[in-house]
């Protein structure tokens, strides 16, 4: 048994080189004086400085955050009510279609939900002079996707809930609701955070649906890192990723300490 | 003001398949500490669930203090539980806690400390109003629980297994407690509990439950000298059960069986060979076997301070026992 | 109680399930390339006609298949022995372990999938590598083939399977097989008929989380592939913003759905059967 951990170990050693060696190389390069990722040229800042003033990359990452952050409060009331009748509502018309419904989003492939929405955009602007393709088509194609995420989480935080508490308050005197909002809320609270914070990110990388459903005029953050890639390597795209790496990093940290501060 | 403070007709809940309460009729006065007594299994918490709204009845009627409250959630009932598991609100301190029921009132905010420090007072636990919960220990839970249960002065308060958690020398103390602020605040309690020695001692009424039924309320001296069943007779204490005729049998209590080293001139007598005795300190159970391969129990309190008692194992013995020791049962 | 469910079921309703329904409308629909937009609706079998008959989409479809199915291999292969010894460790090192595991899949995707060209490239640091210890004198590019989709996949992916398979792994009672070498079996046995057969439920999530979405993979196959790899996302994405033809693309999207349906019903019933059990 002892054998069998340390081969395990020792493979899951070469996982983590095996996630982290291209993100450190990139890292890196984003410090080198040259426009290569094949030679090391000496440490430089410069290419911090062009990314800086790049007007097109920071007008794209405001509108990838902007975007990002309204889908993920979206997504956190939705994914919230779903999750909570996922977890509290045994039976009602349509659960199963409802339960298919809510989790189908997180294996789907991004380029059929993309052209289904593009497809919904289109024919609401036919039938309806529908929303103009640009920031809010893309918070509903973000959020009809994240939403999934937060109602698993929330699904999941629900099911090791202690129900006695939620009989107490309202043998107390509380109302359904109100024991939701003084009692329920505030212990699942953290699960909700940490939904939120996925939702947020999972937004701001988003590209395939965001492809298909943004408009002439918008173009988000991942959009402009596509069209540049495809050119080929870029050390400004390495900027913008060790940037991305520390506020993941960071978001991670804070979604751990928030799941693990069960009060 | 004789009117029962509870009266139950005919309650009936069903889980599925499982009926956990079958058809109970059930009346309890004023200012009783009522017990519901009865193993796992036999309903009594879905009861106790029933009366404080946590549960509907299929069928049958709830009334409390003459109002037919059947239907009403639990936060329009004037009832009010202590939790078995005290369910304490994590993210509130033992203040906020306590005043829950009184913010959702909307009692004042000057009422409600002042409330909570009186209660709390009750309860012994004054400095202890800024701690959280998982700080305190399960003696000091329960009683945070039982604070916050009182404060609303509730018609009725419902207590779940209230000692279960504690250990042992916690729960007699507790037992007292309980009681005597039951007595000064003349609030009617209803306990749910599957120790019959608790219920017995706790309580100035009883019921046996089994298998969603009653079988048996009374006072704690009746189910013991008068069961009605030879469920009760065994559930209640140890009870001696003799076939005396066709669908008859006598309960006889091991207390009243006395033991002789040589045949006694009594109403009933037996003789028999000790098997076993155990030493319970106070007492002891002497375990005879008497013709046919009949296992008897007799006890008799260790009133001399011997190392070794009269009897020993492998004696002859003679058990005899009064005229009236024996309580007749026809089921 | 009632507008808790309704809204998100409405949400859901609108916005997921009622594009389905255009995507299918459409995809029977006929190319117009001159009308805003550019369909025509009927009942038109065209686009799928031409997707089960012409070599090149069913070269595209089988494909995707075979590189979806393989990369979900390697990537159990890797993901669970990472995921048993993060089990297998202190529990206090585990939400550590874990995050490390769980950091990548919160860095953007695309920029991670952008890392792997660098690597990957003619003069790239693994070639460089591998020219440098003598191992593989003259390597040829690695970036523009299979392999290289099949490592963007492994990549992408590895978090989602490591994580289910953590979950399923990390509830076992290990002393399970203690009883297993009690009773005279060697580890590799134990291993065999107690772990894995206990695992199973990870093993199916974490390879249903993985093979589905990558079967419709776009991003890794166009900035990793090369021309002559086709993957069905790909495929869509084509026809849909080069060829402007979206009956087809449609097409696509629909016989993608119904591909995966059979699978992703298994996932479904999966997360509904392990959330019962807690």
């Amino acid at each position: 048994m002892i054998g069998r951990a340390r081969l395990a170990f020792t493979l899951l050693i070469f996982g983590y080189a095996f996630l982290y060696l291209p993100i450190a190389l990139v890292i890196i390069y984003s410090f080198n004086d040259s426009r290569l990722v094949t030679v090391w040229a000496g440490f430089s800042l410069r290419w911090w400085h062009t990314l800086f003033q790049n007007e097109a990359m920071l007008s794209a990452a405001w509108l990838s955050l902007r975007i990002a952050f309204v889908s993920a409060c979206l997504s956190a009331i939705l994914g919230l009510s779903a999750g909570y009748v996922l977890a509290r509502v045994p039976r009602f018309f349509g659960r199963t279609l409802f339960g298919s419904l809510v989790i189908a989003p997180m294996v789907m492939p991004e380029v059929v939900m993309g052209i289904s929405m593009l497809l919904l955009f289109v024919g609401s602007e036919q039938l309806l002079g529908g929303p103009e393709r640009g920031f809010w088509t893309i918070v509903i194609s973000h959020t009809t996707f994240s939403l999934a995420f937060v109602a698993i989480v929330v699904q999941a935080r629900l099911a090791d809930f202690d129900r006695s508490l939620e009989e107490a308050a309202m043998d107390l005197g509380a109302t359904p609701w109100t024991t939701f909002m003084t009692v329920t809320l505030p212990l699942i609270a953290p699960a909700l955070g940490s939904g939120w914070l996925l939702a947020f990110t999972l937004s701001l990388d988003d590209l395939i649906m965001t492809q298909f459903v943004a408009g002439a005029q918008s173009q988000t953050l991942p959009m402009r890192v596509y069209s540049s890639v495809r050119l080929g390597v870029d050390p400004q795209i390495n900027v913008l990723a060790t940037i991305v790496v520390a506020i993941a990093a960071a978001a991670l940290v804070l979604s751990g300490w928030l799941t693990r501060r069960r009060a | 003001m004789n009117a029962p403070i509870v009266r139950i007709e005919g309650a009936t809940k069903r889980f599925g398949a499982v009926v956990a309460v079958d058809n109970v009729d059930l009346e309890i006065a004023r200012g009783e500490l009522f017990a519901l007594l009865g193993g796992s299994g036999c309903g009594k918490s879905t009861l106790l669930r029933l009366l404080a709204g946590l549960e509907t009845p299929d069928s049958g009627r709830i009334l409390i203090d003459g109002e037919d409250m059947t239907g009403v959630p639990p936060h329009r009932r004037p009832v009010n539980m202590m939790f078995q598991s005290y369910a304490l609100f994590p993210h509130m301190d033992v203040a906020a806690n306590v005043g829950y029921g009184l913010r959702r009132d909307g009692t004042p905010k000057s009422e409600i400390a002042a409330r909570v420090a009186q209660v709390l007072a009750l309860v012994r636990l004054e400095e202890l109003g800024g701690r959280r919960p998982s700080q305190l220990s399960g003696g000091q839970r329960q009683r945070v629980a039982l604070a916050r249960a009182l404060i609303k002065r509730p018609k009725i308060l419902l207590l779940d297994e209230p000692l279960a958690a504690l250990d042992r020398k916690l729960r007699e103390g507790t037992r007292f407690e309980l009681v005597r602020l039951q007595e000064q605040l003349g609030l009617t309690f209803i306990v749910v509990t599957h120790d019959q020695e608790e219920a017995m001692s706790m309580a100035s009424r009883l019921a046996v439950m089994n298998a969603g039924r009653i079988v048996q309320t009374g006072a704690p001296h009746e189910l013991y000298e008068q069961p009605a069943s030879r469920f009760v007779a065994d559930f209640i204490g140890i009870a001696n059960i003799l076939e005396t005729g066709p669908g008859q049998w006598l309960a006889l209590r091991p207390e009243k069986i006395a033991l002789h080293a040589e045949p006694a001139d009594a109403a009933h007598t037996m003789a028999g060979r000790i098997v076993d005795i155990a030493y319970e300190g106070g007492r002891s159970l002497y375990r005879v076997a008497v013709d046919e391969g009949r296992i008897m129990i007799a006890s008799s309190a260790n009133v001399l301070r011997t190392r070794e008692g009269p009897f020993h194992r492998g004696q002859d013995v003679w058990l005899s026992w009064a005229a009236d020791a024996g309580h007749p049962l026809r089921e | 109680m009632r507008a808790v469910i309704a809204l998100p079921f409405a949400w859901l309703i609108v916005f997921f399930l009622l594009p389905f329904v255009l995507v299918l409308v459409i995809a029977f629909g006929t190319n117009s390339p001159d009308s805003v937009p550019p369909v025509e609706l009927g009942l038109n079998f065209e686009s799928f006609r031409l997707l089960f008959t012409d070599d090149l989409y069913l070269a595209a479809w089988i494909s995707s298949l075979r590189i979806a199915a393989t990369s979900t291999l390697c990537a159990l292969l890797l993901g669970y022995p990472m995921a048993y010894a993060i089990a297998r460790a202190t529990p206090e090192r585990q939400p550590l372990l874990l995050m490390l595991v769980v950091l990548p899949f919160w860095t953007s995707f695309l920029i991670r999938v952008y890392a792997w060209m660098g690597l990957l490239s003619e003069n790239g640091i693994l070639n460089q590598f591998l020219r440098w210890t003598g191992l593989v004198p003259h390597p040829g590019t690695i970036l523009g083939t299979e392999w290289a989709i099949h490592l963007g996949i492994v990549y992408a992916y590895l978090p989602f399977m490591v994580l289910p398979l953590y979950a399923t792994l990390e509830k076992l009672d290990w002393g399970l097989l203690e009883a297993a070498a009690d009773l005279g079996a060697k580890p590799m046995a134990a291993f065999f008929t107690v772990t894995l057969p206990l695992s199973m439920p990870g093993v199916m999530a974490g390879c249903l989380l993985v093979f589905i979405p990558a079967v419709g993979e776009f991003v890794i196959p166009d900035l990793l592939g090369g021309t002559n790899t086709l993957m069905i996302g790909k495929v869509l994405w084509d026809e849909f913003f080069s060829n402007a033809d979206w009956p087809l693309a449609s097409a696509v999207a629909i016989l993608l759905l119904i591909l995966l349906v059979g699978p992703i019903a298994v996932f479904q019933r999966q997360q509904a059967r392990s959330l019962e059990r807690r």
